[in-house]
C-alpha cells in the first residue's frame, strides 16, 4: 500500500548515507556521547539475544529439565535432537512438514493468482477496474481473523459436501484455501504497485508489434518482476507459517496440526519437564525462516518497511 | 480454449455429483459460477476480467462471504440450543406422538410381502378389523375368524418371525384417519396422536396434549405466559440488534466487556509506545556512523523479527516460569521475589508487553532507521546555526519529522496489536479469568482472544451471534483506524 513511499525513502536513504560521506558531521561529539551509544548498543543486542543464547544451550544440554537449567550446560549431547524425532506425544516431524506444505502451496497460490490480477489492474484499462481496486482495499479491510465463526462454518459446509472432504474442517486443504482467499486483496494492491513501476512503453512496444496481452505477460512483465514476485511468495510463506489464529481454530486432530498449533502442546503438558526437547523443537522449528530471513534480509526488509507486519 | 473444456466437465462433474447427492444449493451456486465464469472467458469484452477470474473467485468464496454471513450471524441468535432452523425444529417436534386417554389398544399380526415391505392387521376391542401400510395407511378390512395366511402378496409372520423384524417394525409409520398406529409390543399396536401441530398461516404451534398454544419469540417456542417450550432446543433466529444489546446493556456482559475493551486498547497502544519508543533509541544509536561494529549491532537487533512469533513467545514463556524460569530466579534474586506472571492479572499483562516489546521492537528500529536516514543533514547544519541544542533539535526537527513518514506504519502497528491473538493466547490463554464473568473472558483476553473464546473455547458452549456482533464491533474501530490512516497519507490517490 505504501510501496512508493518505500523506494522513495530507500533513494533518499542512499543519498543521505553518500553526503554523510562527503560532508563529515560538523557535529563534535564526545568520546563519551560514543561510549553510551556503544553501552546501549551492547545492552540492546543482549536483549535480543538472551532468549535465544538460553534455547540453545538447553538444546544441546542433557538435562531435558527447566529446573536447575543453566545458560552454560554442562556437557553437550543431541539426545534432544534425538527425542524429538521419535516422540510419538509430539509428532513434531509431521507438524513441521504440514506448516510447509501449508505455507508453500498457500505462496505458489498467492504468487500466481495475485500476479493476473494485478497484471490486468496494472496494464488494461476498462469500466469497473477503479471500483474494483477500491473494493478489493475496502474488503481487506476486514481482516479473515475477524471472520472466524464463518470461516468454521463455511468449511463446516464445505466438508460435508460430497468429494469435498478434503477442503474441510481440520483439513490442511481447507486451510491453504482460507490463507489464500484472505492475502488476495493486499497483495494484488502490493503487486499492482510494482507492476506500475514497470515502464508502460516497453508492453506498448510489443502490443504494437502483435503480441498478445499473454505474451507480453510471459516474455515482458514476468521476468522484470520476478525479484518482486519471490520476496511476495517469501512474505507469504513466512506470514503463513507464523500464523496461529485460524490454523487453532480450523484443526482439530493432531496429525493435522501446523507447527504453531502442535507446539502449544509442549506447554499444556510437562513443560518444566521437556524444556530440552522444546528447545530442540524450537530451535529446528525457527530455522527455515531464520535462514530465509538472513538470506534475503535486504529485500525482505524494504517489503515489510512498505507495511507488511509480521506475525 | 481447450483449458475451459476441460475445465467445465471438471465443474459439470462437480455439479452433477453434488446434486445426485442432495446437496442442491451448493449444486446450483456451482453451476451458476461455471456458467459465468465460461461467459467471461468466451466474450472478448470481458477479456481483462479473466485475467481478475482466478483471485476473485477465492476472494468471493472466502472474503466476501465470510463478512457477509459474519453480519448475518451478529445479528442472530445462532449459538448452542439455536443451531437448528425453524423449518428443522419444527420437523423434529412433529415426530412427537402422545397417547389420548381414550387411545384405542389393536391386536396384532404381522405380514411381510416377499420385497421386504410389511402390512399389520389389526384388530380392536370391538372385533373391527383392518389392515395398515406405510402407503396405504388404515383401510377396514373384513375377516371372519382368525387372521389369513396371507392377504395379497404378504405372508403372515410367526410371533417369533416378528420379533426379529421389531426394530424395523418401530419406525414404522402408518397413518390412519387423524391418529398414527403405533407398535408397541410383538402383537401390539396403539392408536397415537401427533403431540405438536404447527399452523402456518397463523406461525403458531400448537401442543394437542394440553391444549397450550406456542408462538415463535427471539428463537424458542414461547407460550402465553412467556414460558418456552420444556423439550425443545430453540431454533436460529434474526433477533435484530439483540446481541449488541446485549453487550452494551446486560451487565453480566457488559463489565467484562468494557474491562477486554479497555485492555485492548491499553495493550495496542502500550505496545506501540514501548516498541517505538525502543525501536528509535536503537535507531538513534546506530544512525552514528562512526559507532564501531554498527553492522553487527544492527544484524543482532533484527534477530528477534526472523523467528515466527510463536516460537519466541513460547520459549519466554518457559523463562518466566515462576518456580523454574531463568529469568524468573534471576529476578528473585534481586528482588527476593519471584513474580508470579500468570495468576496474577497484572502481572500477566506486564509479561505479554514485556514480550510483545521483545517481538516489536526491531520493525520500529528498521522503520525508525529508514526515515532517519531520509532527514536531509542541512537541516541539522541550519538549526545548530540557530544555537540549537541536542535535546531541541530531537525534540523540534528529529520527532516531528519521523512521526510524518513513520506514523501511519504506527498506526498500522496499533491496529494488528489490536488483534494480536498469538501473543495474547499464547502467554496465557487470556488468563486468569475474571471472576464471576458470565461469558469465558480473562483478564488478559483482548476482544479477538475474546471472540474466539466465545465461539469456540469457552467451556460453555459456543455463543456464534455474540462472537460475531463483536467482531463487528472490531472491524468498525479497525476500519475507522485505517480511513484515518489513509487521510494521513492521502496515498489512495497516488496509487491509484
Amino acid at each position: 500500500m505504501t510501496q512508493i513511499s518505500g523506494s522513495d525513502r530507500a533513494k533518499a536513504r542512499d543519498e543521505a548515507e553518500n553526503k554523510n560521506h562527503l560532508l563529515p558531521s560538523l557535529r563534535q561529539a564526545t568520546r563519551l556521547n560514543l561510549f553510551f551509544k556503544l553501552l546501549i548498543a551492547v545492552l540492546y543486542s543482549l536483549f535480543a539475544l538472551y532468549p535465544i543464547a538460553w534455547i540453545f544451550s538447553a538444546a544441546i544440554s542433557p538435562s531435558n529439565s527447566l529446573v536447575n537449567s543453566r545458560l552454560i550446560p554442562v556437557g553437550a549431547t543431541v539426545a534432544n535432537f534425538v527425542q524429538l524425532w521419535s516422540d510419538p506425544q509430539h509428532p513434531f516431524l509431521l507438524w513441521m512438514w504440514n506448516s510447509i506444505k501449508v505455507s508453500s502451496v498457500t505462496a505458489v497460490i498467492t504468487v500466481f493468482f495475485c500476479a493476473l490480477a494485478a497484471y490486468s489492474f496494472s496494464r488494461m484499462r476498462y469500466r469497473g477496474r477503479r471500483f474494483g481496486l477500491l473494493a478489493i482495499l475496502l474488503v481487506q479491510l476486514f481482516p479473515n481473523m475477524l471472520a472466524m465463526v464463518a470461516l468454521f462454518l463455511l468449511l463446516q459446509q464445505i466438508g460435508q459436501l460430497p468429494g469435498f472432504a478434503f477442503l474441510g474442517l481440520n483439513t490442511l486443504g481447507g486451510l491453504i484455501m482460507i490463507y489464500s482467499g484472505g492475502a488476495m486483496g493486499f497483495n494484488t494492491w502490493l503487486m499492482k504497485g510494482f507492476f506500475d513501476s514497470i515502464p508502460k512503453e516497453l508492453d506498448e512496444a510489443a502490443l504494437i508489434d502483435g503480441a498478445s496481452w499473454m505474451q507480453v505477460f510471459i516474455y515482458i512483465i514476468l521476468p522484470l518482476v520476478r525479484p518482486v514476485l519471490a520476496v511476495i511468495g517469501i512474505l507469504s510463506f513466512i506470514g503463513t507459517y507464523s500464523d496461529f489464529m485460524i490454523a487453532r481454530v480450523m484443526l482439530k486432530s493432531t496429525e493435522n496440526y501446523t507447527l504453531a498449533v502442535g507446539m502449544t502442546l509442549f506447554i499444556r503438558g510437562q513443560y518444566s519437564q521437556e524444556w530440552g526437547v522444546f528447545a530442540a523443537a524450537a530451535l529446528v522449528g525457527a530455522a527455515p525462516i531464520v535462514l530465509t530471513f538472513l538470506v534475503f534480509q535486504k529485500q525482505l526488509i524494504g517489503g515489510l518497511a512498505t507495511g507488511a507486519v509480521k506475525g | 480454449m481447450v483449458g475451459l473444456a476441460l475445465l467445465d466437465a471438471i465443474a459439470l462433474w462437480m455439479v452433477y455429483s453434488l446434486l445426485g447427492n442432495g446437496a442442491t444449493a451448493a449444486g446450483i451456486i456451482a453451476l451458476v459460477v461455471t456458467g459465468l465464469v465460461n461467459w467471461v472467458f468466451l466474450s472478448d469484452k470481458l477479456y481483462p476480467i479473466r485475467w481478475l477470474t482466478p483471485g476473485l473467485l477465492l476472494m468471493l468464496l472466502l472474503v466476501i462471504y465470510p463478512l457477509v454471513f459474519t453480519v448475518y450471524v451478529a445479528f442472530t441468535n445462532y449459538s448452542d440450543g439455536h443451531l437448528l432452523s425453524k423449518q428443522q425444529v419444527i420437523e423434529q417436534l412433529q415426530r412427537r406422538y402422545f397417547q389420548p386417554p381414550d387411545a384405542i389398544s389393536y391386536q396384532m399380526t404381522v405380514y411381510r410381502s416377499p420385497e421386504g415391505n410389511f402390512l399389520l392387521f389389526l384388530q380392536d376391542p370391538l372385533g373391527n378389523t383392518y389392515i395398515g401400510t406405510e402407503e396405504g395407511g388404515i383401510q377396514a378390512y373384513q375377516v371372519t375368524g382368525e387372521p389369513p395366511h396371507a392377504i395379497k402378496a404378504y405372508q403372515r409372520l410367526s410371533s417369533a418371525a416378528t420379533f426379529q423384524f421389531l426394530t424395523q417394525l418401530e419406525k414404522l409409520q402408518v397413518n390412519g384417519e387423524g391418529f398414527l398406529v403405533q407398535i408397541t409390543g410383538p402383537n401390539k399396536a396403539r392408536q397415537v396422536l401427533a403431540k405438536y401441530t404447527y399452523d402456518d398461516d397463523r406461525d403458531v404451534l400448537t401442543n394437542n396434549e394440553t391444549g397450550k398454544v406456542y408462538r415463535p419469540v427471539g428463537g424458542s417456542f414461547v407460550d402465553d405466559d412467556g414460558k418456552s417450550l420444556p423439550d425443545s432446543t430453540g431454533f436460529t433466529a434474526v433477533t435484530g440488534l439483540n446481541n449488541f444489546q446485549r453487550i452494551f446493556s446486560d451487565p453480566q456482559i457488559q463489565g467484562p466487556f468494557l474491562r477486554v475493551f479497555l485492555w485492548t486498547v491499553t495493550f495496542a497502544a502500550m505496545s506501540v509506545l514501548l516498541t517505538f519508543s525502543m525501536g528509535l533509541l536503537l535507531a538513534l544509536v546506530l544512525n552514528d556512523n562512526r559507532l564501531p561494529l554498527r553492522t553487527m549491532f544492527r544484524s543482532i537487533a533484527i534477530i528477534p523479527y526472523a523467528i515466527p512469533g510463536f516460537i519466541s513467545i513460547l520459549v519466554w514463556v518457559g523463562l518466566l516460569n515462576p518456580y523454574y524460569g531463568p529469568l524468573s530466579l534471576l529476578i528473585k534474586s534481586l528482588i527476593g521475589v519471584s513474580p508470579d506472571w500468570f495468576s496474577n492479572g497484572m502481572l500477566t499483562k506486564v509479561a505479554i508487553l514485556f514480550i510483545n516489546m521483545w517481538l516489536g521492537y526491531p520493525y520500529m528500529m528498521i522503520i525508525s532507521l529508514g526515515a532517519l536516514q531520509s532527514i536531509p543533514q542541512e537541516m541539522y547544519e541550519a538549526a545548530e546555526l540557530d544555537g540549537a541544542n541536542r535535546f531541541a533539535k530531537f525534540r523540534y526537527l528529529t520527532l516531528p519529522l519521523l512521526l510524518i513518514s513513520v506514523g501511519p506504519l504506527l498506526i498500522g502497528t496499533f491496529a494488528f496489536n489490536f488483534n494480536n491473538f498469538t501473543v495474547i493466547d499464547l502467554v496465557n490463554e487470556g488468563g486468569p479469568p475474571i471472576v464471576g464473568a458470565f461469558t469465558p473472558a480473562g483478564q488478559t483476553d483482548i476482544l479477538i482472544s475474546y471472540t474466539y473464546r466465545l465461539a469456540f473455547a469457552g467451556g460453555r458452549g459456543s455463543d456464534y451471534g455474540l462472537a460475531s456482533a463483536i467482531s463487528i464491533i472490531i472491524f468498525l474501530i479497525i476500519a475507522s483506524l485505517t480511513a484515518f490512516n489513509f487521510r494521513f497519507t492521502r496515498q489512495l490517490e497516488e496509487v491509484m
